[in-house]
C-alpha cells in the first residue's frame, strides 16, 4: 500500500480534508460548529494550561502503511527532520523546565539523528517517550538493540497495538504485523520493559480498528493484559484509549465506506465537556519535521499552524508567548472530546 | 429505495419515544443506562449478552447497536459469534425440548 501522497489521492490535500469536515450532510444539515460548543461550555477561546509536554514529529518516513495514519507515513514519505532542526529544539529545551519530551514520527527510529537527538535530550534530563510501532524492532538489525538502547536512556515506549489478535492487528497495521508486534513486546519484556519494579515503562496505545470508538480504557486494559499474558506471557504497564480522527488516511476510510457521517454523528453526539476541558493541546505543543509548531500533531497533519501572533517555529521558541495563545480548533477536534475524551495519553476524564 | 417496516435511522430516533409518554420513558432510559454499566458483570459481558439476546429477538436495531457495542467495549469476532450461537442453541433447544411433549402426546394417543 501507497501513502495517499504517492497515489496523488485528494485526501493527501489538506486544503481537501478541511473542506469535507465542513460540508453539510446528505440531508443538509451541518454538524454543529466545535467552536460554537466550546463557546456554549465558556471554553472559547481555548487556551493553554501549562505547556508540559513538548511533542517533536521527527519525521513521516515509516515502515509500516497503517490505515488509519493521520500522518500519511510510509517507507515512500522522505521528510524527515534535520539535525540542525532537532538542535533547534534542544535549545528551545535548555531555555524551559518543560518535563516530557514525546518523540513521534512515521517511525521516529528511522531518522538517521535519533538516536543522538534521545541521548542530547537525555543529558538535558527531560522525560522521554518514543511512540515506538514495534515492527522497527525487527525491520532490520540495525535496530534490534533498541530496546537496550531505550533501556539506556530510561525512555517511556509507548507502542501502538490495536488488538489482541492477529486478524484485527493486520487488518489495520498490515499483514505480519502482529506477529511481529508481539515478538518486539516480548524483546522488550526480556530487558525489563513493563515487569513490575523495573521503572521501565511500557504502554500500549488501542485505537478502533473500524469506525467506532473506545470503549472503557480500564476494562479495554485488564482484558488486553489477560489476553497478552495468556497467549504470549508479555505485560505491559498502562493501556491507552485513543479515538480515531477523522483526518487524512482515516477520512478517506469513512468516506469510502459511507461510515463518514453516522461516525461524526456519534463524536458529535458524545461530547463531553469536561474532556473538552482537559484536551492534550492545553498543555503540549507540538513540533513538525521542518519546525513548524502546531498546537497538536493532529493540526500539524492538517498543516493548521499555531495562531499567527505566537511564535511559529521553533528557533522563535517563547514559552510564554505559546502559553498565552489561543488553540486553532476545527471540526476533528471532536474526535479528542467524545466520551472519555482522547489524547496521546488515552483518556482525559476519569 | 423500497419502504419497509425498519428504518435503520430510526435507531437514533429512539429516545424520540418519550414524546408520547415522558414520564414511562425517562424511568425506561434510567433502568437502561443503569442496567449496562459495569456490576457484577462487566459492559463487554452485557454487550455480548444484549447482542445475544437481540438475535433471539430478531432485532434489527438491537443487532446494529450490539455488534456496535461489543466491538467498542472490547470483544472479538469468535466472542461475538458464540455469542450468537448461544442464542441458536437456546431457540433450537426451546423448539426441540417440547419433543417431549410431542412424545408424552403420542404416548397417550397411541396404542
Amino acid at each position: 500500500m501507497k501513502s495517499l501522497a504517492a497515489q496523488n489521492s485528494p485526501f493527501a490535500d489538506t486544503a481537501f480534508q478541511l473542506d469535507v469536515l465542513m460540508q453539510p450532510q446528505q440531508q443538509g444539515t451541518a454538524f454543529p460548529m466545535f467552536g460554537q460548543r466550546l463557546l456554549d461550555h465558556g471554553l472559547l477561546p481555548l487556551k493553554p494550561t501549562q505547556i508540559s509536554i513538548l511533542q517533536i514529529n521527527v519525521g513521516k518516513m515509516c515502515n509500516q502503511v497503517c490505515k488509519h495514519c493521520h500522518v500519511d507515513a510510509g517507507p515512500d514519505r522522505k521528510e524527515i527532520m534535520t539535525r540542525e532542526t532537532m538542535q533547534l529544539c534542544l535549545d528551545a529545551l535548555a531555555q524551559t523546565d518543560i518535563p516530557v519530551v514525546d518523540l513521534t514520527g512515521g517511525a521516529p527510529e528511522m531518522n538517521p539523528y535519533f538516536r543522538w537527538f534521545v541521548e542530547e535530550i537525555s543529558k538535558l534530563g527531560r522525560q522521554i517517550i518514543v511512540r515506538c510501532n514495534l515492527t522497527i524492532i525487527l525491520a532490520n538489525k540495525k535496530y534490534h538493540d533498541l530496546p537496550e538502547f531505550f533501556k539506556q536512556h530510561r525512555v517511556q515506549v509507548v507502542s501502538s497495538l490495536p488488538y489482541f489478535t492477529a486478524s484485527r492487528t493486520d487488518t489495520q497495521r498490515g499483514d505480519g504485523v502482529f506477529d511481529k508486534s508481539i515478538k518486539a513486546l516480548q524483546m522488550l519484556n526480556a530487558v525489563g520493559y513493563g515487569q513490575e519494579g523495573s521503572g521501565l515503562m511500557l504502554d500500549l496505545v488501542y485505537n478502533p480498528a473500524g469506525s467506532f470508538l473506545p470503549g472503557n480504557q480500564k476494562a479495554l486494559e485488564g482484558e488486553f493484559k489477560r489476553r497478552l499474558k495468556q497467549g504470549y506471557d508479555i505485560t505491559f504497564n498502562n493501556l491507552f484509549a485513543i479515538t480515531n480522527l477523522p483526518i487524512s488516511r482515516y477520512l478517506d476510510y469513512l468516506i469510502s465506506t459511507g461510515n463518514y457521517e453516522p461516525y461524526m454523528e456519534k463524536l458529535v453526539n458524545a461530547f463531553n465537556p469536561a474532556a473538552a476541558a482537559n484536551v492534550m493541546c492545553r498543555n503540549t505543543v507540538s513540533v513538525g519535521w521542518e519546525g513548524s509548531l502546531y498546537d497538536c500533531d493532529f493540526n500539524q497533519m492538517l498543516e493548521l499552524p499555531v495562531e499567527s501572533r505566537a511564535p511559529r517555529h521553533i528557533r522563535d521558541f517563547h514559552l510564554e508567548a505559546l502559553t498565552a495563545r489561543n488553540i486553532v480548533i476545527n471540526q476533528h477536534c471532536y474526535g479528542c472530546t467524545a466520551g472519555a475524551g482522547s489524547s496521546c495519553g488515552g483518556e482525559t476524564v476519569s | 429505495m423500497e419502504k419497509t417496516y425498519y428504518n435503520s435511522a430510526d435507531l437514533g430516533k429512539f429516545g424520540s419515544i418519550s414524546e408520547f409518554q415522558p414520564t414511562l420513558a425517562a424511568k425506561f432510559f434510567d433502568y437502561y443506562g443503569e442496567v449496562f454499566k459495569e456490576g457484577a458483570l462487566t459492559e463487554r459481558e452485557k454487550a455480548l449478552i444484549a447482542l445475544a439476546v437481540a438475535h433471539a429477538v430478531q432485532c434489527p436495531y438491537c443487532i446494529d447497536a450490539y455488534t456496535t457495542g461489543s466491538l467498542e467495549k472490547g470483544a472479538d469476532e469468535a466472542q461475538m459469534m458464540e455469542a450468537i450461537h448461544v442464542a441458536a442453541a437456546i431457540k433450537g433447544g426451546a423448539a426441540l425440548v417440547h419433543g417431549v411433549q410431542m412424545m408424552n402426546k403420542v404416548k397417550e394417543v397411541m396404542m
